[in-house]
């Protein structure tokens, strides 16, 4: 897997956002990489800067105030940061698509399913290549039914409004498959759904992906979907990734003790109580802690950690961390 | 062990719409239709559902904010909704709430110290305010200081963290929890629930515990009902809830929970994989509304709502499977 070229490389992201009361540091250093077919998870607390990064790479981050003040980001070996306007949309159009939390926010509630899809195939056509109705209708049919739902024909006359939320985001998971995307970004994609339709909605986009041999990103909160989706996982934390492992690795051994507070908090189903909390609460980015931005709500708290950033250290194959805790192992 | 609460049969219907000519019927959705159950003093009951499924309803009705179309609500023997309509105060004060969104169900014109004020002048009028909102905040573990800031100057959990405290004030026997947890993240989802924990050991409260999360009331909860379109399915003891799940819907749920461990894995029913839609409560499919769903569906279900049956000890559950005198018969779930 390691002798291919990475799909996704992202170097040293840092981002800014530029507020009256000053900067906000919410990116301070993202390293990310992830290989073609790769399945890989990115976790974190509401507010640690997962949708920041994704928003990165897609260049979409509002600008002002977002400043991306240093890093760099390869799609596919090309430049992402240094693109112009028609090559970021032939990305945007068939490199990478995106799957939001809420399909109710994600479908424009005045345009029928089948208009919305008509303009995400129109577009994904390669330039000086247009495609005509009916091959855009039936491109639309297939992509619906490939989602497991009943009279596409019908479906495509149908408003958002008219469907159960389950079959909304089925909607959004064709539309973001019906281009063929190398790359497909799916943000908290069954959270807003109950957890009997968000089990249904996960497998077929597993099915689906590995199928079609699609690179997908997965970014939640829930640490159960990640362990079921996903093959390596990033946990971010403060606008920092703290720790990286394949998924059956970070469960079984957590090496951050952020990851480890984490993963100690989810309730079990079989019982065993609740465990305390991690103490504290995420930093402010306008002055975000110095050193390790983990140190103040850190059980293990070393001098050290008040006034340097941990570098990343490879603890096994494949298992990295940003801790000092780490210091005797490899610098990665 | 006293019993609290005694619901018997309570039904709410909404009227949504109507349709027909010339008769114009009404069209109803039946939220809650035909629930009953016990609460214990000091028991934490979990009431489990997807969204649509009515357990917002039974929290709304028993505080007061709606009336039911039918049924009897008893608070300690007494009945909650009189013929005039008007609770008396008295009981308002035994029973609080805390909303799911701490967002909006805090007055964001208000600082913290106004919010806590207003259940204590109505409830318990004459007392030194000032120190019991002190004293209040202290029982959250709250600095004083925070009396004078705004909802908006604090985090999610804290913000539902007041809301407890709000509902506490008029010091309550028995306090809703309408998916208090559902909008934090996991680690302040911990703190928070430690601080119930601790509030009902400290003041022998019993708790309505609504929530969608399953792993989560199997660490909380004494005992665990199912809704499932406005009915309920299944309610037993927690241990016995999570070793034993008998209704088909349970074990959908069960084996649908995402978790972190083998363990957990192992532990998951595994015979009921989710498939099909929750039906539109305005048009329940007749017998038993789980029928579109159900793997076991036999020709009985489509014809007659089952009973609720006793299949163990305080293990009541309402499907086909279990009313023949010989369950066996049928191929049953796990």
């Amino acid at each position: 897997m390691n002798e291919a070229r990475p799909l996704l490389e992202i170097k040293d992201l840092t981002v800014q956002f530029s507020v009256y009361a000053g900067k906000l540091q919410v990116l301070d250093g993202v390293d990310f990489y992830m290989y073609p077919g790769e399945k890989v998870g990115l976790v974190g607390e509401t507010g640690c800067g997962k949708t920041t990064t994704m928003k990165a790479i897609l260049r979409v981050l509002p600008s002002p105030p977002a400043i991306i003040s240093r890093g760099d980001i390869f799609f596919g070996g090309q430049d992402v940061m240094r693109m112009n306007e028609e090559d970021l949309s032939r990305v945007r159009g068939r490199g990478i698509s995106m799957i939001f939390q809420d399909p109710t926010a994600a479908l424009n509630p005045v345009f029928s399913i089948g208009e919305q899809f008509g303009y995400v195939i129109k577009y994904s056509a390669p330039p000086g290549k247009s495609l005509t109705k009916q091959e855009i209708h039936l491109r639309a049919v297939n992509a619906l039914q490939e989602v497991a739902l009943a009279d596409p024909e019908r479906l495509l006359r149908s408003y958002p409004i008219q469907l159960s939320g389950g079959m909304r985001q089925r909607v959004c998971i064709g539309m973001a498959l019906a281009t063929n995307p190398k790359l497909l970004i799916a943000d908290e994609p069954g959270t807003s759904l109950d957890v009997t339709i968000q089990d249904q909605v996960l497998r077929l986009l597993r099915t689906l992906v590995e199928e079609k041999n699609t690179s997908v990103i997965l970014i939640t909160h829930t640490l159960g979907i990640v362990r079921e989706m996903t093959d390596r996982v990033y946990v971010m934390y403060a606008g920092d990734i703290v720790e990286m492992a394949v998924t059956k690795n970070l469960f079984s051994n957590p090496l951050h003790p952020y990851t480890q507070g984490l993963i100690s908090t989810v309730p079990r189903l079989t019982g065993g109580g609740i465990a305390s909390g991690i103490p504290g609460r995420i930093p402010n980015y306008l002055t975000p802690p110095p050193g390790c931005r983990f140190h103040p709500r850190c059980p293990h708290i070393m001098d050290i950690c008040r006034t340097e950033k941990p570098p990343t250290y490879r603890v096994n194959d494949d298992h990295d961390v940003a801790c000092f805790l780490y210091q005797t192992e490899n610098r990665a | 062990m006293t019993e609290i609460l005694t619901v018997t049969d309570l039904k709410k219907y909404f009227v949504v719409g109507r349709s027909g000519w010339p008769k114009r019927e009404s069209i109803t959705v039946k939220a809650v239709d035909g629930i009953s159950f016990t609460m214990r003093e000091g028991e934490t009951l979990g009431l489990v559902g997807e969204s649509g499924s009515g357990k917002s309803t039974v929290a709304y009705i028993t505080v007061g904010m709606y009336s039911p179309t039918s049924g009897s609500l008893k608070f300690r023997g007494q009945e909650l909704f009189q013929a005039d309509g008007k609770r008396p105060i008295r009981l308002k004060k035994d029973i609080q709430i805390v909303y799911q969104d701490p967002g909006s169900s805090l007055n964001p014109r208000r600082n913290i110290k106004d919010i806590l004020e207003m259940p204590l002048r109505l409830h318990q009028p004459g007392k030194n305010r000032l120190e019991q909102i002190v004293y209040l905040l202290d029982l959250v573990d709250m600095p004083p200081e925070y009396m004078y800031k705004y909802p908006y100057m604090l985090s999610g959990g804290e913000k539902q963290i007041v809301a407890v405290a709000r509902a506490l004030a008029t010091d309550p026997s028995l306090v809703i929890l309408d998916e208090p947890t559902s909008a934090l993240d996991v680690s302040v989802q911990a703190k928070t629930i430690n601080l119930l924990l601790r509030l009902q050991q400290e003041f022998q409260l019993t708790y309505l515990f609504i929530t969608h999360d399953l792993s989560l009331m199997r660490n909380v909860a004494s005992r665990v009902a199912i809704m499932y379109l406005g009915k309920i399915c299944e309610i037993a003891e927690t241990a016995d809830f999570f070793q034993k799940p008998l209704h088909p819907y349970t074990q959908m749920l069960l084996s649908s929970i995402p978790v972190i461990s083998e363990e957990e894995e192992a532990f998951k029913p595994k015979k009921v994989i989710s498939t099909g839609e929750i039906p539109s409560p305005v048009n329940l499919p007749s017998g038993c509304s789980f029928t579109t769903r159900c793997p076991f569906v036999m020709t009985v279900c489509r014809e007659i709502d089952p009973a609720m049956v006793e299949a163990g000890p305080g293990h009541k559950v309402r499907c086909h499977l279990f009313t023949q005198p010989e369950p066996a018969t049928v191929e049953g779930p796990g």
